[in-house]
């Protein structure tokens, strides 16, 4: 072997965890809204808007239904805007966050509708804002389901990150791809997969576990 | 206390318009229970919510304590709903907060501090005979457990009014009656208001003093629940109560029996006389009972026998004649004479 493969392994690693942490928290923060935006404007207990709720319906499935190498070449002037490059793991994070925010909007909003509508109905016969409502009532009931879909989406993301790759965003999946596959070198290929199921195989314990724990209607 | 004057409610399903409440004017009296009986799709469960304004009126207006509530938005709105408790048929409790976290939540939202929060707490689930179950999450509960959490939710900040809908049909009858029981001592302890909308006239009958029996969206019948159950004015009523007191001889005993068989209803104080005793002692004719039974609707008698009757023909009629005259209703079921 011509290379470092540990010093390799760890630097695309790290590639990885920025390019997956950063567009993941994306997602929860901005997706999550979204996805709370869509439900309020489905329930006529809360803000229902026929309009409102169609458009961004409309824009997370036309963002969903491309296909992400697209999305990656389509975002490279998004990237100059917003990082200042359109190549490296900075640029990857603004394509991987917008396929994931479109993502993880629809999933929350699954998890959102699956609350008991009663349980709401309760809290508004109670004479509560919605604002406390959605706070101590939708968020603790909806949590469990959505630390499942983060994960669902974390994992995707691992999946994704590996195609930054073709814009120059580095990660174990493009190391795979440059050396494992283009080089030939099965030994790096096989380390980088078993790397990334380890990743994928982490997340979904700690994601399971914990939705385990919040999940208090089971016990 | 609250009263709908011209309420009517309609959604439009598949474009057609469907009345869901037509046109309901009448009075709920302040401390009383009230109940509104109906089979399913009647319209009641809208009504109900009409009150505490879940459900917005297509005409029509209410009045909760003299003031017209109909229009209350936002703030107003709020305070009004805070006074108004309601519970649920499938309890609505929160799975992921803890009893004291789900009575909590309402205190704190009418912006009381963590320390009124913890003793009305407290205090609430001594009432409701849960005080041991504070950290308990719901899904730790029976039934009947946490329907005494949801209504001490719905209490929690001093409502006036308990709306109840369906409070009982998830329950089995001993839980049922034991939670009967504490709404009727919340009622008697605090001079609640409760309005309780129920398929199951067992609960009508057993914890109202007046109701309102609802068919398609109309209120057929108001009154006393004695009143109305003992004599009902409309068509439907009866067949309601018919439908739920499944209290008639089979075909295959009819066939069977010699002899005239009558039923007889007794109510108020002729259902204290003996008369059956009377007849059969004036006229010198048998009796044999064949299926009874006797209930009490708000302290007053209500009592149904089959009778079959045993004598000469012509002794028999004039034995039919003294008893009708002498117990609230006379049906002859099988002639035989």
């Amino acid at each position: 072997m011509d290379f470092d493969l540990k010093a390799a392994l760890l630097l695309t690693f790290g590639q990885t965890m920025q390019m997956v942490i950063s567009s993941l928290l994306a997602a929860i923060i901005i997706g999550g809204s979204i996805g709370l935006l869509l439900f309020l404007t489905s329930n006529t207990l809360f803000l229902k808007n026929r309009i409102i709720n169609q458009i961004v319906g409309v824009v997370i499935n036309i963002t969903r239904s491309i296909p992400f190498l697209i999305l990656l070449v389509l975002m490279i002037p998004v990237s100059k805007a917003i990082v200042h490059t359109s190549i490296g793991p900075n640029a990857v994070v603004i394509p991987l966050a917008v396929a994931a925010i479109a993502f993880f909007g629809r999933l929350s909003e699954a998890s959102f509708s699956d609350v008991d509508n009663g349980v709401l109905e309760a809290a508004i016969a109670s004479g509560a804002s919605k604002l406390s409502i959605v706070l101590k009532i939708l968020l603790p009931e909806a949590l469990p389901s959505l630390i499942k879909n983060i994960t669902v989406t974390a994992v995707s993301l691992i999946g994704f990150s590996a195609m930054a790759g073709t814009v120059g965003g580095g990660g174990i999946g493009d190391l795979a791809i440059r050396y494992g596959y283009q080089r030939y070198e099965p030994e790096v290929m096989f380390i980088c997969v078993i790397v990334l199921v380890l990743l994928v195989q982490i997340f979904q314990i700690i994601g399971d576990s914990s939705a385990k724990q919040l999940d208090k209607s089971n016990k | 206390m609250i009263e709908f004057k011209n309420i009517s409610v309609s959604f439009k399903q598949d474009k057609q318009i469907f009345a869901a409440v037509n046109d309901a004017n009448f009075k709920i009296k302040k401390g009383e229970i009230f109940g509104i009986a109906g089979s399913s799709g009647a319209g009641k469960s809208t009504l109900l919510r009409t009150i505490n304004l879940l459900q917005t009126v297509s005409s029509g207006q209410i009045f909760v304590d003299g003031e017209n509530v109909t229009n209350y938005k936002k703030t107003q709105l709020r305070i009004l709903r805070r006074n108004i408790g309601m519970i649920f048929q499938h309890f609505n409790l929160a799975r992921n907060l803890t009893v004291y976290q789900n009575i909590a939540f309402v205190l704190k939202a009418a912006g009381k501090s963590k320390s009124e929060t913890d003793a009305r707490v407290s205090e609430l689930l001594g009432l409701v005979n849960l005080s041991d179950k504070s950290n308990s999450y719901p899904a730790n509960l029976s039934g009947g457990e946490k329907q005494r959490v949801a209504i001490a939710r719905a209490l929690a900040n001093d409502a006036k009014i308990l709306l109840c809908d369906e409070p009982t049909s998830a329950l089995d009858l001993e839980t049922t009656s034991s939670i009967l029981g504490l709404l009727k001592d919340l009622n008697k302890k605090f001079g609640i208001t409760i309005v309780i909308i129920t398929h199951e006239l067992d609960v009508i009958k057993n914890i109202c003093t007046r109701c309102a029996v609802m068919n398609k969206g109309s209120v057929v019948e108001i009154g006393d629940v004695y009143g109305v159950f003992t004599k009902p004015k409309e068509e439907f009523t009866r067949q309601l109560l018919s439908h739920t007191n499944h209290f008639s001889l089979p075909e295959e005993i009819l066939d069977k029996m010699e002899g005239p068989i009558i039923r007889l209803t007794f109510k108020g104080d002729n259902a204290n006389n003996p008369i059956l005793y009377y007849a059969a002692n004036t006229f010198q004719i048998g009796f044999n009972i064949l299926l009874g039974k006797i209930e009490y609707i708000n302290g007053l008698p209500l009592g149904i026998l089959y009778v079959q009757l045993i004598g000469e023909v012509d002794t028999l009629k004039l034995a039919i004649d003294y008893l009708a005259e002498n117990t609230a209703d006379l049906e002859v079921i099988n002639h035989g004479l």
